[in-house]
């Protein structure tokens, strides 16, 4: 049986005054894609920033690999090995994508230079607009900056929120293909209501409905069970 | 070192430098070149100003304590010792130590508020400041100030011209350097986003507070060579019209470029001594703080970036344009039919 690499349990948080996660339990197990589904607006965002420790944790807690995160600052749960890919592509769009790619490299030793040289093989189009301003880069191209950034470190989980939002379809194919590809090397947590995105990407997924987990089980259940995709997901 | 891989823009920086060495044989004039010296002075401030704003996106109000603290230090330590080369030194030393006290203590308590917060903050720290100068007259010479003598190599207008561009020149290549370095990214990536650079591993405060320290300590160095350009110091030194014309000199030549808060110093300080020679002409001129004001509007709303922001964008994208055209057009067609694609997804 694979280990737990992120544990949360029953985790409570507050954006304001108001109470937007009310008890969210749930694992991802090393070297596995777990997927958080769940309709716009049912606590998947806040949860990735809450493991971040962009908002606090009220309740509840956060344990990864055997220690509690869920009081730490973010730079320090970044430094505990968490790679974070922001909604919305997150990247530093009048740095160059060279830039956003150094400024995240944490040390720049021989390991991070092969995995640099992976990303970028990976990630072609970034080597040619190198020394462009990354808020020039088409939406797919800066998706793939804010991916590879978060990759480029050896991170033992990456948080990737919404990979497929606001892209054209034969972007998302692209993205698809590349967290694949990524899978391979290191454990992924994701959020994403492309369906269709994360049935071919994860393996073990948790349905976020109003900010509780509601549901659990493995992609390919979630499949065929049409109730509960209509029911929480509004997929028919 | 390689010469090869030296920047093309570094030769041109180096070839200005030059040029103005052999301004003050060909400008003899001692009013010009006390101009000129004022220009390289306030050229120091804005830059150290730019480190802030520009690069780190902290704004400050209260910037010209710093610059204060250089020159009280200088006049003070010049007054009551002998007025030798070493003395001069020891000035600078007590300058830059006391600036970096000040901007790290500073810095380590406000730079955790929002940022309006740490604004209107250090506009009071800057205001405590002056009111001190103001009130310990023993020590200041209260508003009247007090003037103070130079060793005699200092007296000397072209020495003192010489050391003024020697001290830009270092100072603007030593913070083109930092700027470049991993920490300088890391600045403009808290300058963009805090809490994105912070999911990264960063943690910002201690990055912004080394900025507030670097800021401080050139600031200070540029209010060591304006109390010595004057042989006087009084509390104008602490006002908050030397901030204001620091953020103007800073955003009219263009923020986070170092080289436009230059062109922005230069701009300034020549228009100020040209309107207000034309005092004769109109009254207008006399109040030309009114005639900045407009300058400030609408550089604002027409070069939001400054001169050389603008000027910046401009080559990229004529750059950007070349590059295009030169491309396989086959190949053009087809990138563009993908981003045009993207672009329509997203506007839905």
């Amino acid at each position: 049986m694979m280990s737990s690499l992120l544990r949360l349990n029953q985790v409570e948080a507050f954006i304001q005054k108001f109470h937007i996660l009310h008890d969210i339990s749930f694992e991802v197990p090393k070297g596995e894609v777990t997927v958080l589904l769940g309709r716009n607006g049912a606590g998947k965002t806040t949860t990735l920033r809450t493991i971040m420790g962009l908002n606090k944790v009220s309740k509840g807690s956060i344990n990864f690999q055997g220690e509690e995160i869920g009081n730490l600052l973010t730079h320090r749960i970044a430094n505990k090995g968490i790679g974070f890919v922001p909604e919305e592509q997150g990247i530093f769009g009048e740095l160059t994508v060279g830039e956003n790619m150094r400024v995240a490299m944490k040390k720049e030793d021989e390991q991070t230079t092969k995995r640099m040289e992976w990303v970028l093989d990976l990630f072609p189009d970034l080597k040619k607009f190198w020394k462009k301003p990354g808020g020039a880069l088409s939406g797919g191209q800066k998706q793939m900056l804010a991916i590879a950034r978060a990759y480029v470190n050896e991170n033992e989980l990456l948080l990737i929120d919404e990979p497929s939002k606001g892209l054209a379809p034969i972007i998302v194919d692209k993205v698809t293909e590349s967290i694949q590809q990524m899978k391979e090397q290191t454990t992924i947590l994701l959020v994403e209501q492309n369906f269709l995105m994360a049935s071919k990407i994860g393996k073990k997924f948790y349905i976020i409905d109003d900010g509780r987990t509601v549901h659990s089980g493995q992609m390919d259940e979630l499949k065929e069970d049409k109730v509960l995709m209509k029911k929480y997901l509004g997929i028919s | 070192m390689n010469l090869a891989k030296v920047e093309k823009s570094t030769w041109i920086y180096l070839a200005i430098s030059l040029l103005l060495v052999i301004v003050p044989f060909i400008v003899t004039g001692r009013s010009m070149q006390f101009i000129i010296i004022q220009f390289f002075i306030f050229a120091i401030f804005a830059m150290s100003y730019d480190i802030l704003l520009g690069y780190t996106g902290i704004i400050s109000f209260g910037h010209v304590m710093f610059f204060g603290i250089g020159a009280y230090s200088t006049a003070i330590v010049m007054n009551r010792f002998d007025s030798t080369i070493l003395s001069f030194i020891l000035a600078i030393i007590i300058a830059i130590i006391l600036a970096a006290i000040v901007s790290l203590i500073v810095g380590m308590l406000t730079l955790r508020l929002k940022s309006h917060f740490y604004a209107m903050l250090t506009l009071a720290l800057a205001g405590l400041f002056l009111v001190g100068a103001e009130k310990w007259r023993s020590l200041t010479g209260g508003n009247d100030g007090f003037t103070f003598s130079l060793p005699e190599i200092l007296r000397d207008s072209q020495s003192l011209y010489m050391l003024c561009l020697l001290s830009l020149v270092l100072i603007f290549f030593g913070l083109r350097r930092l700027t470049k370095s991993p920490f300088g990214r890391v600045l403009m990536a808290i300058r963009e986003n805090e809490k994105r650079t912070e999911s990264l591993g960063y943690k910002i405060v201690h990055y912004k507070v080394i900025a507030s320290v670097v800021a401080g300590v050139v600031a200070s160095f540029a209010g060591v060579l304006y109390s010595i350009s004057l042989r006087f110091v009084n509390t104008s030194v602490f006002a908050t019209d030397m901030t204001i014309d620091v953020l103007l000199m800073t955003i009219i030549g263009g923020v986070g470029t170092l080289i436009g808060p230059i062109i922005g110093a230069g701009l300034v300080e020549f228009a100020h001594h040209w309107l207000s020679s034309l005092a004769d002409v109109h009254w207008i001129f006399e109040r030309w703080i009114i005639l900045y004001g407009i300058v400030y509007i609408l550089v604002v709303i027409f070069f939001p970036l400054g001169i050389v922001g603008t000027i910046q964008k401009k080559f990229f994208n004529r750059q950007n344009y070349q590059k295009k055209k030169q491309q396989n057009p086959r190949r053009k067609l087809d990138e563009g039919r993908k981003e045009d694609e993207d672009e329509l997804y997203r506007n839905g």
